[in-house]
């Protein structure tokens, strides 16, 4: 295939970016995207020019490290796919491919298509876990957990945090992302006692980080790799609710 | 001992070689009470005291996160390095199928010995036991663990944990969520990590790449970093330092490991004197999707948990044109269960692997590269119905669909062994402390408990059981017992390693070579698969020890970097990784030269039983061979480990 593609290119935070035009021949349509990326990369090292900066890591579609917007679309166009996973047999020769990266202002670029995303760690440490010191755990089947909440709790713990979510959001909100570790944790029983501290605490982590609020367009489940569900949001709205009404959250 | 800026420069600490033979301290006495015995005998911190003590943990894996947020907890000051963006993204989070142990909640005849006997028995007798029975004897307590942090294991209608079967055992053992059980794991140790570094205990060092280890008068003391994002180069200095940093599978280039797996941590610790064990005991796992092309820049695994409802096959007769649908049952080679009836295709990997690749060898291959042979769900699906199919493996079937553009519900998947895991690392006492003290690995890092092989879901046991159990036991007594010096950043170790780090850094970047870091990664790792992989031979090995230092010399000359220091520079990173794959595909070699046997992974052509069997021979080779550097220029010392087995009996493997 040949392409033609349009890579957004920043030297760093400070500086703005711009779009750089490539052109690509010999591309497999069996390769992957950031295959793609590769065969250019070595391009441009072979003709001593800078190679494109993005994050990537398992290709596997599980570490949630990489994450490109594909002609407009975090991820690309293909449904429930990670950038890594996204194959070039979508796209046709003579194709022009726009890359750029997550934008939000939570989300500052540090190279080209890299971003630094370490707000989605500081809402987990805010309380996207349950309290439990090593070595103090009952017996794995002291507590039974029905089947259905054990596979709705795991279909929030899906997320792997690649910020898609965000990315797709015209408020930039990190709902979703938030949502889906409530969901996780306040479906299980384990989660229970620490439940309405977690929503607000989380919550309040993420507004203060600069996220957006949510006004129920559904982007971010459009986009999502893992397809977490917008109903994890109204649920973490009403755990949110309770919290704040009956003064959970201040530790 | 007070330390000045005249002590003895690094490369003196390496511990003086003698022949004596190395040592695994497993406390003596009966192996069921001897984890419980040491547990008493070690000396503990108390807990006040506990805050003084500064630990480095470089690695934010199942081994890494899980120590990091245990002994953080415990109220030790904790440093914890990634080279991710996130300590969530570690690459345990690939691991699909699951987590062994003995607990039996199926009742179909498991314990904790037998859990130890099939993992010392499919490790090809070349663990050592007292780890073993350990690392059984824990496994319980880490499910617990992993429930109460939340993590959604599959369960039963009546509310209790499922169970599903792996490769080299006959019970069901394998606790699992979806095909995603390593992501959920990681997430309990991340999510347990993430709740101490919000108490201050442990502070996340993340996009930091461990660049050496810093010795001082023999003792670990520290670590050198770039951070990522700067290029900055900083020493770390501590009272100890944990490795957890995984495997070295990417020295094969294409491998089922993320891209920024890499050897670097282990690797510049072993020039510092911790010996490294092993090197040539590397898993090929036998069910990954087969390379399409040469753009191909790595290997995607399917989980061995397909393996229950999946039959393996390939055509009788080469040359088989038909589409696969048309091939009739008779013209059909299941040869996993027709070679190992007891077993079928649930023999361990190593065995499938080979396999695997005798088939394809034998001109039996399918797809349209002749690469691979066939996994095929229709007679489950038959049985089960689409649904149950879907249920159980729905995401990696998309995985596929994604990857190879087929449909694996209408059509068989296509399989072939790709590089995964490895068995060897840094050499570890009973104590997980190497050769240098006070520096610990844990994880697939190190080398101890899988022996020459690694049963399916028993990685994910040995990391967390490292991480939450063994290390936050091990670790106190050597900071009770040990008197350490103060170590300031001037200290000549520390300059010493911070110039080493430079020198490298400066050779690489001003090198205006004529090719790509990927270009040299590609060859190394042809070479390595050709002579170092699957199947080894006396001549083949010598052949890539001749090849390796010529690539090795074009590639210092030759390569191209561009860029530089004090930026993001992805190619900087990787070319220091590619120049330390070098060294360590020599050693590999190396070591699979001198262990004339074959074992579980380790497949030395020349030995093997007239079925093609892994041929040991238990009375010159029952040992761990630990290398010692000696210098670039010089070859490796080799130390054993003479390895006794008094309650799994050697016996030859089968698993017909």
């Amino acid at each position: 295939m040949q392409l033609k593609l349009r890579i957004w290119r920043q030297k760093n935070t400070q500086t703005s970016g711009k779009l750089v035009d490539y052109d690509l021949d010999g591309v497999s349509e069996d390769s992957s995207f950031l295959e793609m990326m590769d065969m250019l990369n070595e391009q441009l090292i072979h003709k001593g020019e800078e190679p494109v900066v993005y994050d990537h890591d398992c290709r596997e579609g599980i570490c949630g490290m990489c994450g490109l917007v594909i002609n407009g679309i975090a991820h690309g166009p293909k449904a429930a796919t990670t950038t890594c996973q996204l194959h070039m047999r979508v796209f046709k020769d003579g194709d022009t491919i726009t890359v750029e990266p997550w934008r939000a202002k939570a989300f500052p670029v540090l190279k080209d298509l890299m971003v630094d995303r370490q707000a989605f760690d500081r809402i987990i440490e805010a309380g996207g876990f349950i309290s439990v010191p090593t070595g103090a755990a009952p017996d794995g089947n002291a507590t039974p957990v029905s089947k259905a909440k054990a596979e709705r709790s795991m279909d929030a713990a899906a997320c792997i945090g690649c910020g898609a979510c965000v990315a797709a959001c015209p408020n930039s909100s990190a709902m979703l992302f938030t949502a889906a570790k409530l969901g996780h944790l306040n479906a299980l029983p384990q989660g229970q006692p620490e439940r309405y501290d977690r929503a607000v605490m989380m919550v309040e982590q993420m507004d203060k980080e600069g996220f957006g609020g949510c006004t129920n367009i559904g982007e971010c489940e459009a986009v999502c790799p893992k397809e977490i569900s917008l109903d994890f949001i109204a649920a973490m709205n009403r755990d949110l609710l309770r919290g704040k009404l009956t003064g959970k959250g201040k530790r | 001992m007070t330390t000045t800026p005249s002590a003895p420069p690094v490369t003196t600490t390496i511990p003086v070689f003698t022949e004596a033979t190395l040592d695994g301290k497993v406390p003596v006495g009966p192996i069921e009470h001897v984890w419980d015995r040491t547990r008493f005998a070690m000396k503990l911190v108390n807990p006040s005291n506990r805050r003084k003590f500064k630990i480095i943990i470089v690695g934010s894996g199942l081994a890494g996160g899980a120590a990091a947020a245990t002994l953080g907890e415990a109220g030790y000051n904790v440093e914890c390095y990634c080279y991710q963006d996130s300590p969530r993204r570690a690459h345990s989070v690939a691991a699909q199928g699951g987590i062994n142990a003995a607990k039996n909640y199926r009742n179909d005849g498991d314990s904790v010995y037998r859990l130890f006997y099939d993992t010392v028995k499919g490790g090809d007798y070349r663990a050592r036991e007292g780890n073993v029975y350990r690392l059984a004897e824990v496994s319980n307590a880490i499910i617990d663990q992993c429930v109460a942090q939340g993590v959604p294991f599959a369960r039963e209608y009546g509310g209790l944990l499922d169970n599903r079967s792996f490769g080299g055992a006959q019970v069901q053992r394998t606790f699992y969520a979806r095909g995603q059980t390593g992501q959920q794991l990681l997430l309990g140790a991340y999510q347990s990590l993430a709740r101490q570094i919000a108490a201050k205990t442990v502070t996340m060092y993340t996009r930091h790449d461990m660049l050496d280890l810093i010795v001082v008068n023999g003792r670990a003391r520290g670590i050198v970093t770039r951070d990522m994002r700067t290029g900055k180069v900083e020493a770390h200095l501590a009272d100890v330092v944990v490795l957890g940093t995984g495997g070295y599978s990417n020295v094969f280039y294409l491998s089922t490991n993320a891209k920024g797996c890499n050897t670097t941590a282990i690797w510049r610790s072993y020039k510092r004197g911790a010996y490294f064990a092993n090197p040539c005991y590397t898993q090929i796992h036998p069910t990954c999707i087969p390379a399409a092309g040469e753009h191909q820049s790595k290997l995607t695994l399917m989980s061995e948990s397909l393996r229950n409802d999946g039959r393996i096959w390939v055509p009788r007769k080469q040359g088989e044109n038909r589409p696969v649908e048309q091939i009739p049952e008779e013209d059909r080679y299941y040869y996993l269960e027709e070679m190992y009836p007891s077993y079928g295709n649930l023999a361990p990997r190593d065995i499938s692997s080979r396999a695997a690749k005798r088939q394809v060898d034998a001109g039996l291959g399918v797809g349209p590269m002749k690469n691979g042979v066939y996994l095929d769900f229709a007679d489950s699906i038959k049985r089960l119905g689409e649904k149950v199919i879907r249920e159980r493996y729905g995401n990696l079937f998309d995985m596929y669909e994604n990857i190879t553009g087929e449909n694996a519900y209408k059509i068989p998947m296509r399989i072939y062994p790709a590089p995964h895991y490895t068995m060897g690392g840094l050499w570890v006492d009973y104590y997980l402390e190497s050769t240098i003290p006070g520096l610990f690995v844990i994880g697939e890092a190190n080398f101890s408990d899988h022996g020459a092989n690694r049963l399916g879901a028993s990685a994910l046991m040995q990391g967390l059981a490292d991480g939450y159990f063994v290390l936050p036991a091990t670790l106190p007594n050597y900071l009770a017992s040990t008197k350490l010096d103060k170590v300031t950043l001037e200290h000549a170790a520390v300059k010493q390693a911070l110039d080493n780090v430079e020198s490298i850094t400066s050779r690489l970047l001003n090198n205006k070579g004529t090719k790509t870091v990927e270009e040299y990664h590609r060859a190394l790792g042809k070479i390595m698969w050709d002579y170092c992989g699957m199947g080894r031979t006396a001549a083949g090995l010598e052949t890539a020890l001749k090849l390796i230092p010529e690539l090795k010399a074009e590639f210092w000359a030759n390569v191209r970097v561009l860029g530089s220091a004090d930026d993001v520079n992805q190619e900087l990173e990787k070319v220091g990784r590619v120049a330390d794959y070098f060294e360590l595909g020599e050693l590999m070699c190396l070591d699979a030269l001198q262990r004339n046997e074959s074992c579980g992974g380790h497949f030395r052509e020349e030995y093997q039983t007239e079925d093609g069997e892994a041929k040991r021979n238990d009375d010159e080779f029952a040992y761990v061979g630990a290398w010692q550097y000696t210098g670039d220029d010089n070859v490796p010392l080799l130390h054993k480990e003479p390895l006794v087995f008094e309650t799994a009996k050697l016996s030859q493997r089968s698993y017909k």
